[in-house]
């Protein structure tokens, strides 16, 4: 049971310019009925270039209708040049707000607004569903869903996230076979490698951990690797051994399933990382042998 | 909104009997004693759990000794299933169907983890279990076979006894999840080849919390939850007493009332399943319709989408499920419909109603005055519509 607000009970049940508009100025049509959600967007524009009339129509659940709802009542009156700059988090205010799991559908009401001002830009009058910019460029990162890269990224800074898991909410990328998951955890690393906000609070070292000779990191290192991760690995069928310790950098390698499972990447700063900063100091950092 | 309730959503759980519940009170206050006790006070509480023993094990068509309790119709599958492969370590197969419950497919995704290997049988476009493939996955490395009796999201009803002859020949043991069809179809476990057999109280009017696992005498059995001496050391843990008296209770009534699943919940399915299709377009029904469980009516409807439907419903207080992704916050819709090959313009519409011995005539009255215009509505809706 969706613990939806009554705002969103509101447009759900008394949905807003739902149609079509005859011979519109803009038009498209994002998502398609086998990933569960469409919407199919219309835009008439007057005179002075601004949005006089919109309408929709959406297959998909209700926090979907909901956000096309609230889109087209957000954009009407609006200048292209103004619609350009809505985002999914301008549908979910007018919402109140929205499920963590359901936040895609108001990112396909933002598609949906963006690709048919493209649309009218490079003068395409049919609303050819994957047909904007962002499925053009970059590569597929989610096969299940045809989510490329370059949308991953445009979403993940749009709306701060950073956990694979906020990906998939926003953008349904790794919410089936999970195949992916790793490569959006790659996406993720680069795109707040930099990121001042993140890396800002520089990590203390309450344990001391720095000051400690080599010999007292390895066996403190290695006794959180025996008691707390290796058994943890072991139950998945993988394993764990400790191959070198320089400075704060901790060194290992996956073994068994670990090795050749395609959420490695995820398992070692996740499980690894976050145990020996747990247990050992915050300060270390973990990396892959095989690199 | 209207207050009254229209629950047909009975076979995610039902409502418990007024005379189960009635069965069960006193052993919340009055009798609170421990069954294992020396004392009488405490002692005398244990001949009412052999009582509702001997109720469950009449409606299986089993001895009393074949009956242990359980918390739940899970706890009962991890039990078989990891009874099974601990009793025969050698075997690393364990063979299941693609439209079982989580509690037995998560089960074997554990298993393919821990280095088992998982044979799937495949499904047909009516959920019908495809018998040449099992008889193919199953061979003599094969540990234990589960295949569920009946279908949660279609009704369905499988071979299973075929299953278990098939099982038996390559010396595996067969269990069946049977928490969908105990209660709505007969049992009989005395003609039966079937090893063991798992049911779950809350699908038959008993509450929440109580289950069972059926171990055919002979069977070998080891116990999944380990402790005390209770149920003959098969389960550990002190008994629980109200909810096991609740679950004797069940028993005796669906024993009572067999016939009017076959009767009256089957007529209320029918009428409701068959005003549908006369009078709706673009709808389908999912699953095999010869052979399912007389409660059951899975319908797509198509072009449109299942929590849409189901959030319209709720304001009218009917209760129902739906096979779509959207409603669990899983992105794609059920396994037990993609296992099928239903197209994806019906998988994301199709609604499950299950009924119970407690719908009335003016339940599915109320659900056809509502349904046709909220498939209507949501139509206008969709893009895909015209």
């Amino acid at each position: 049971m969706w613990d939806y607000t009554k705002k969103v009970m509101d447009h759900f049940l008394n949905p807003r310019n739902v149609g079509e508009i005859e011979n519109p100025d803009a038009v498209a049509e994002v998502g398609n009925i086998s990933c569960g959600d469409a919407l199919k967007l219309f835009i008439k524009l007057d005179a002075n270039g601004r949005i006089s009339d919109v309408k929709f129509k959406t297959f998909g659940c209700a926090s979907a209708i909901a956000s096309s709802s609230a889109l087209t009542e957000l954009v009407k009156g609006m200048t292209l040049d103004e619609a350009e700059k809505v985002t999914n988090q301008d549908i979910v205010k007018v919402l109140g707000e929205l499920p963590e799991e359901k936040m895609h559908c108001s990112v396909m009401g933002m598609e949906a607004l963006q690709a048919a001002i493209q649309n009218y830009r490079k003068g395409v009058k049919d609303a050819t569903p994957f047909d904007r910019d962002e499925d053009h460029e970059g590569r597929i990162v989610c096969h299940c869903f045809g989510v490329t890269d370059v949308k991953i990224r445009k979403v993940a800074l749009e709306n701060n996230l950073r956990t694979v898991e906020q990906i998939t909410s926003y953008t349904k990328a790794g919410g089936g076979c999970g195949c992916c998951l790793d490569d959006i955890q790659e996406i993720l690393d680069g795109l707040w490698k930099n990121a001042p906000a993140v890396a800002a609070p520089a990590v203390k070292d309450p344990t001391g951990f720095s000051g400690l000779s080599l010999v007292q990191k390895i066996l403190k290192i290695q006794d959180v690797i025996d008691k707390e991760i290796r058994p943890l690995l072991e139950r998945d069928g993988g394993s764990i051994e400790l191959v070198d310790v320089k400075d704060n950098k901790v060194i290992v390698r996956l073994k068994g399933r670990c090795a050749v499972c395609p959420t490695s990447k995820i398992t070692l700063k996740n499980t690894v990382q976050g145990k020996l900063r747990e247990f050992v100091s915050p300060v270390l950092e973990v990396e892959d042998s095989a690199g | 909104m209207d207050n009254k309730i229209i629950y047909v959503d009975n076979n995610a759980t039902t409502q418990v009997d007024p005379e189960v519940l009635k069965e069960m009170m006193p052993f919340f206050s009055e009798y609170y004693g421990n069954p294992s006790s020396i004392h009488s006070f405490g002692g005398q509480v244990m001949k009412y759990v052999e009582e509702a023993r001997h109720k469950v094990a009449e409606l299986l068509g089993a001895r009393d000794t074949e009956i242990i309790f359980t918390s739940c119709g899970t706890e009962s599958d991890n039990a078989a299933i990891f009874s099974s492969l601990f009793l025969c370590p050698q075997k690393r197969k364990v063979v299941v169907s693609k439209v079982e419950h989580p509690a037995v497919l998560n089960l074997a995704k554990e298993l393919d983890r821990r280095d088992y290997q998982i044979a799937e049988i495949p499904v047909d476009s009516k959920g019908r279990i495809d018998l040449e493939r099992a008889e193919e996955m199953i061979d003599d490395s094969t540990a234990v076979v589960s295949v569920m009796w009946a279908n949660n999201e279609t009704g369905n009803i499988y071979p299973v006894e075929k299953l278990a002859e098939i099982a038996h020949r390559h010396g595996a043991v067969f269990h069946t999840d049977a928490v969908q069809s105990v209660g709505k179809v007969p049992v009989n476990m005395a003609n039966s080849s079937i090893d063991m057999l798992s049911l779950s109280g809350h699908k038959l009017h008993a509450p929440k919390g109580i289950g069972v696992l059926y171990v055919k005498r002979g069977v070998r059995f080891r116990p999944f939850v380990i402790g005390g001496h209770q149920e003959k050391g098969r389960r550990g843990g002190t008994e629980n007493v109200a909810l096991a008296v609740g679950l004797g209770k069940a028993a005796e009534l669906a024993r009572v009332n067999m016939n009017v699943e076959t009767t009256k919940v089957k007529a209320l399915r029918d009428r409701l399943e068959k005003t549908i299709l006369e009078t709706i377009p673009s709808v389908r029904v999912n699953g095999d319709v010869e052979n399912r469980l007389p409660n059951t009516s899975n319908i797509s409807f198509e072009y449109i989408e299942g929590e849409s439907i189901l959030m319209h419903l709720d304001r009218y207080g009917i209760c129902a499920s739906s096979g779509s992704a959207c409603t669990t916050g899983s992105l794609e819709p059920s396994h037990v419909l993609r296992a099928m090959g239903v197209p994806y313009t019906a998988a994301h519409g199709a609604i499950r109603f299950s009924f119970s011995r407690f719908n009335e005539e003016a339940d599915v009255d109320a659900i056809l005055t509502h349904i046709p215009g909220i498939i209507q509505t949501l139509r206008k809706i969709s893009p895909y519509w015209n």
